[in-house]
């Protein structure tokens, strides 16, 4: 039970992957003709997702 | 313009006729007492993971938001794709602290988060902060939803002189305002389902059709100039555009949640594991609003702005008439009402979602605060009625007498405005550390640090340059705002606390914010 709290640690994950510019102000590499700045953004709505989804299952115990 | 595009003008009246019936239909819904305001303006916290991801989505994915998005990416390039973060952040935010939000409330009837801090702090005043901060950056927002249908109607060839150019608006307010007050939060949350599969369906449609008629995506994004591609870089002495990128995503993400609208929408769940199982689907909504973003590159791709059939409507809208010129120049006239018609409908319902939410605040911490302390619940009801006709009109009236120009700038500050509430509801949710007074005047200071700011720019931006040891900083006027408000809290909550100034009651005890012991209802 007190351990739980950790798994909230995978939610601040997204805040760095998306709020540090530098990991993504290029053009290149291009997917389909999308520029990097786009389709890695675009990305990280998936992984956010899933890593929310992850919290949410593991931290269900304390939730009725 | 010339003339009205009758085919799309008709299905565009179709569409917006079957949500009409839905509104007035949505009384009967999940039948409960209308007289009560929980009824009323909570829709009796009884709506499920379903319907809530319906209600927030149509809630906060406005009209305005499809519009003004493309607009700033087609005028301004990559800064306007800051909206793909913000929303990708703000729901690991919303999954730790809504939650406690909901609990609270739902244990002591708070309908409004300037509830929860009247109850929290035993302040009345700190409440009136609260709400009212709440009501002014709600009110631009509500004018904001007309401009979107403005532009579509315009696009139609929809004009007219005087009176008569405003008589279509009017007419979709009115019956709006009417179908709101009969039913209450039941109305918008039956018309989101519709609103968002007109909108996700348009949008599907628009990221297939236009692209494979400009040449592919590779085509689009070589139509872009290469400076708008990506954010400028940082030069010795500046951070160029990434610090504003960055603190535009963050700053918007924490602001989002404390919006009336967006707690009306938690609030009227029917559990914690509601919203915290919405925090993992809304993001369907994000990658719709990246597609979105992505429109105001095919426009530059698509040339509309060359055009000289569309040039009467740039010059009328700015880059908000981007996206309506695209579909016009793409789409065939029955799909061009389709989706049009889906703008509106996308303006109705947060439209209708923040007159309720502006009602709810001020009848519960305005009137029944300090007009009416002993009121029924009935009459708490028929006040919140009255008010969203109020709220409404007021919104009509605004979009009439200012200018647009001012409605967007105000609006702008509205975000600015609303991030101020952040001590108070979310470090409220977590500590009753910080003291009320300490509160208030980091409240004040923070409001007017924001304005000032604003002032600063000549009310045409919300990107601040601060000087930090020689080394220029861009960031995003709201988070500098709540940097001196929280300094300011911390300070003065530190000295009354030292000396022993009196801080009120405290009505809720630290299991008011956890799960219940018995089980919540899930649906």
């Amino acid at each position: 039970m007190r351990g739980q709290w950790l798994w909230y640690l995978l939610l601040v994950i997204p805040f760095i992957g998306t709020l540090w510019v530098p990991f993504y102000n290029a053009v290149d590499p291009k997917l389909g003709g999308v520029p990097y700045f786009y389709w890695y953004q675009f990305l990280w709505i998936g992984i956010s997702v899933c890593l929310t989804t992850i919290t949410y299952f593991a931290t269900k115990g304390r939730e009725p | 313009m010339s003339g009205v595009n009758s085919v799309a003008l008709a299905v565009f009246i179709a569409l917006f006729l079957i949500v009409t019936v839905l509104g007035f239909v949505a009384a009967n819904w999940r039948r409960a007492d209308l007289t009560q305001l929980h009824e009323w303006g909570l829709g009796g916290r009884r709506f499920g993971t379903v319907v809530t991801w319906f209600l927030l989505g149509g809630d906060l994915y406005t009209a305005y938001t499809f519009v003004a998005v493309p607009a700033l990416v087609f005028a301004q390039g990559a800064i306007g794709f800051f909206a793909l973060p913000y929303t990708i952040i703000t729901y690991p935010f919303v999954f730790v602290v809504m939650p406690r939000l909901w609990s609270v409330s739902h244990k002591h009837g708070y309908i409004t988060a300037a509830d929860f801090v009247r109850g929290r702090f035993d302040s009345g005043a700190l409440a009136l902060a609260i709400a009212a901060t709440g009501i002014l950056a709600t009110m631009p927002y509500i004018a904001l939803q007309l401009v979107g249908i403005q532009v579509v109607l315009a696009a139609m060839g929809v004009e007219g002189t005087g009176f008569m150019a405003d008589l279509p608006l009017v007419i979709a307010f009115v019956i709006l305002a009417v179908y709101t007050y009969q039913s209450g939060l039941r109305a918008p949350a039956l018309i989101a389902v519709v609103k968002d599969a007109v909108i996700y369906i348009t949008v599907i449609a628009a990221v297939i059709a236009v692209p494979a008629k400009l040449g592919g995506y590779g085509a689009v994004f070589d139509a872009v100039p290469a400076q708008k591609l990506v954010l400028s870089a940082p030069k010795p002495g500046t951070l160029g555009q990434f610090s504003a990128y960055s603190t535009l995503a963050f700053g918007s993400a924490l602001a989002l949640f404390l919006y009336p609208h967006s707690v009306t929408g938690v609030l009227s769940s029917s559990g914690r594991g509601v919203i915290r199982r919405n925090t993992a689907m809304l993001p369907a909504y994000s990658f719709l609003l990246g597609l979105i973003a992505l429109l105001g590159y095919m426009a530059i791709a698509a040339k509309v702005d060359h055009a000289p059939e569309y040039a009467a409507g740039f010059k009328r809208y700015g880059g908000n008439f981007a996206v309506p010129a695209l579909f016009l120049d793409v789409f065939p006239s029955w799909f061009v009402g389709f989706a049009f018609g889906a703008i509106a409908v996308g303006a109705l319902v947060p439209a209708a979602i923040m007159s309720i939410a502006a009602a709810n605040l001020f009848t519960r911490n305005v009137y029944k605060e300090f007009l009416r302390p002993d009121c029924s619940g009935k009459e708490e009801s028929s006040v919140a009625k009255v008010v969203s006709l109020v709220v409404k009109l007021g919104a009509l009236v605004f979009i009439f007498l200012v200018p647009r120009q001012s409605a967007i700038q105000l609006q702008l500050l509205g975000g600015v405005w609303i991030l101020q509430t952040f001590p108070a509801v979310v470090l409220g949710l977590y500590t009753r550390w910080l003291h009320r007074w300490g509160l208030l005047a980091g409240w004040a200071a923070g409001m007017i640090v924001g304005t000032y700011c604003a002032y600063d720019l000549g009310f045409k931006g919300n990107v601040y340059p601060i000087t930090i040891g020689g080394l220029r900083v861009d960031g995003y006027t709201a988070l500098w705002a709540l940097f001196v408000n929280l300094g300011v809290s911390v300070v003065v909550s530190a000295i009354l606390n030292a000396v022993g100034s009196l801080n009120g009651k405290d009505a809720t005890v630290a299991g008011d914010y956890e799960p219940a012991a018995s089980p919540e209802v899930t649906t």
